[in-house]
């Protein structure tokens, strides 16, 4: 590699420059992510931060700006009213815990249906194992607003299941299924499922089989072994998995806004609301940011866990 | 062919006074088209420390694992203790396993690992605590009581693994590979380590291991075994100095094997012509062959005598000129060029710390052998 760069002149020039300015490759590397996440990251997380802390006004851009300039006097106005508004309508601190309840027990029922089968997956012969996986990732291939509204189709009450139950006879009323909290339990799972089946499933496949051998050979049976062995031992893929469908389905919004009936009070449907109906740019971006403290701490929970799981 | 073996009282597989607590009978296990154990029959008695001992993929790990109830026989009956053990689930059977690779819980400590066995049984805490301290105690990792495997070294997790292994007193303690992991020192060490356990708890052992001199060391009989066969079954002794096979004595120790013709058969001696020898090799008892026949002849390092002079005697005499010598420190293994090309190693104990008149490379030597030093083999 520095052989190459040696003999090709602009290059031997790139290198010669770049380490005049003190870079080196190690740093280069580093450099690239760095400025991805800093350029799409972090300034639109101001962005975010500036906003919540404006004045709204019925203007374009409806806000007022924050550093005002008079001749030689500056005024820079700070607005918490936004966030202390928070406090003050229900609505928001409701759609909080609604959205933690919700993502906290759409996790739990993703971990139950997702364990047994990253557990078969896992199990499985080596070459069945990259089909099952192959069929797992399979959705991620059509687009995601599309499968949600496909279940829209499932769902409604003229919809496929409706229809077979009522031609079935085990029916004769159709269920009300679409435009309810089920239906958005329904499609967090079924989307964010892969994101628990991979990481149990890289947890589980590196399970020493010699584990469970022992196990059994020092009298446990199989549920047993498995509460004792197996489980503890999988801990840090639960916990992954867990992380990867808890945090972002605080705030979906395409699902609870596509299934979900009037009473599911999600906070990404708010935050939409703000923004784009009441063009409350400011609020918006208080709501933004007061979840992402309020995501902050159950991340930083699961981590730690996940931290001592690992070093055990 | 050979001499016999004397007999002592204390051998049930001698005198046959109890029956076998072991007892493989006809057992076979296939793979697809490939016989991993191929028609396997073994007795193994109360108390002893059994070796199964082999090169790689030759049946002996998939015979443990078949007593331990990982794998199900083909074809053939195991039992243990008079009792049948097919279908039996590996939590059902009286036997535990030491696994090669030890296969401790790593989420969990010593003390854990080592009463998992007896909280599965549903015993008590404090009767297993009590349990645990007393095999803790038996292998010298009391201190290590609260820590975790990743704390421990290559040998404190193996005397865990035998713990675990020991506190349920199995009726059969099964060990693949139990010092494979070990360096040399430690393993030297652990051996004697583990007799006396097995001697102070009375277990049945078997042991499976591809390391000759360890199944020397621990066992109370070795039963070889190549490509799923189990070639031959004897105590250590027996396995080495009379060897039923060229396989058994080139697997066992290192050998100088020839291959001749029955020139002379009698009653009390017989003699071979050997063509890498230029010559004869006159073996001092009677073999049941006939003339002319196909044979080998066994003779190890150890038991060639190097010397200057000529030694005074007439059979197995050969001349040869040293080509290398290999210093051992305890020994040295002379590798020695007769004029046929052929090559003979020999080893000598070196007994003096120094010795001017040492025999060195390019010497001119006599090389002889006791008539009786070598086996005759027929397969």
């Amino acid at each position: 590699m520095s052989a190459v760069i040696e003999r090709v002149a602009p290059l031997r020039w790139t290198a010669a420059l770049l380490a005049a300015l003190g870079l080196r490759g190690r740093t280069l590397v580093i450099a690239v992510p760095m400025l991805w996440l800093l350029i799409f990251f972090l300034v639109p997380f101001l962005v975010v931060a500036k906003l919540s802390v404006s004045e709204p006004a019925i203007a374009m851009p409806p806000y007022l700006p924050l550093v005002e300039r008079d001749g030689a006097r500056m005024t820079i106005s700070l607005s918490f009213e936004n966030f202390g508004y928070l406090f003050d309508d229900p609505l928001y601190i409701k759609a909080y815990f609604f959205s933690i309840r919700l993502a906290f027990f759409s996790a739990v029922l993703t971990l139950l249906i997702g364990y047994p089968i990253a557990y078969y997956i896992a199990r499985s012969s080596e070459a069945r194992r990259s089909v099952l996986l192959m069929l797992v990732i399979l959705p991620f291939w059509t687009s995601f607003l599309l499968r949600v509204y496909a279940w829209q189709g499932f769902l409604r009450s003229n919809g496929v299941i409706n229809n077979f139950l009522l031609w079935t006879g085990i029916i004769d009323q159709p269920l009300v299924m679409l435009q309810t909290n089920f239906a958005v339990y329904l499609g967090i799972v079924y989307t964010y499922l892969p994101f628990m089946i991979l990481p149990l499933y890289a947890n589980l496949v590196k399970l020493d089989e010699a584990l469970l051998e022992a196990s059994a050979d020092l009298g446990g049976r199989p549920l047993p072994t498995f509460f004792h062995v197996t489980l503890p031992l999988s801990m840090p893929g639960i916990i992954a998995g867990f992380m990867l469908v808890f945090v972002p389905a605080i705030g979906e919004f395409v699902i609870p806004e596509l299934l979900g009936g009037p009473d599911t009070l999600m906070i990404g449907r708010v935050l939409w609301n703000e923004f784009f109906s009441n063009r409350d740019w400011p609020t918006a971006s208080a709501v933004a940011i007061a979840m992402l403290i309020a995501l902050v701490i159950p991340i930083m929970i699961l981590r730690t866990a996940q931290q001592r799981v690992e070093e055990e | 062919m050979n001499t016999p073996v004397p007999v002592a009282t204390s051998k049930p597989w001698i005198t046959g006074a109890e029956p076998p607590f072991i007892r493989i009978s006809k057992v076979t296990k296939r793979f697809g088209d490939f016989y991993a154990v191929d028609d396997v029959s073994l007795d193994i008695y109360k108390g002893e420390l059994f070796c199964l001992l082999g090169g790689s993929g030759c049946g002996k790990s998939t015979l443990l694992r078949m007593l331990a109830g990982f794998e199900t026989p083909t074809e053939g009956r195991i039992e243990i203790d008079g009792q049948d053990m097919a279908g039996k689930a590996p939590y059902e059977r009286p036997t535990n396993m030491m696994f090669q690779s030890y296969a401790l819980f790593p989420h969990m400590t010593v003390e854990k690992n080592v009463a998992y066995g007896l909280y599965r049984d549903g015993m008590k805490k404090a009767e297993a605590m009590e349990k645990v301290a007393e095999m803790l105690r038996l292998v010298q990792l009391t201190p290590f009581a609260s820590r975790k495997p990743h704390q421990l070294s290559g040998g404190q997790r193996q005397r865990v693994a035998l713990a675990r292994s020991l506190v349920k007193r199995p009726k059969l303690l099964l060990l693949d590979e139990p010092l494979g992991a070990l360096d040399k020192k430690l393993r030297e060490e652990t051996q004697f380590e583990l007799i006396k356990i097995q001697e102070s708890l009375g277990v049945t052992f078997i042991v499976v291991t591809h390391d000759q001199e360890e199944a020397m060391t621990l066992a109370s009989r070795i039963g070889v075994m190549n490509a799923g066969q189990i070639v031959q079954v004897g105590e250590p002794p027996e396995i080495y100095e009379h060897p039923n096979s060229r396989f058994v004595a080139d697997f066992i120790g290192s050998v100088n094997m020839f291959e001749g013709r029955v020139t002379e058969d009698e009653p009390d001696y017989i003699r071979l012509g050997v063509a890498d020898l230029g010559g004869s090799i006159y073996v001092g008892h009677g073999v049941s062959c006939v003339l002319d026949q196909q044979l080998w002849y066994a003779v190890r390092p150890e038991k060639i005598r190097i010397s200057r002079t000529r030694p005074d005697k007439t059979e197995n005499v050969f001349r040869a000129v040293v080509d290398e010598i290999a210093y051992m420190g305890n020994i040295s293994i002379h590798r020695l060029k007769l004029p046929t090309g052929r090559l003979l190693s020999a080893t000598k104990a070196n007994l003096t710390r120094h010795d001017d008149e040492a025999i060195t490379w390019g010497d001119e030597v006599w090389v002889t052998w006791d008539d009786t030093a070598g086996a005759v083999l027929t397969r």
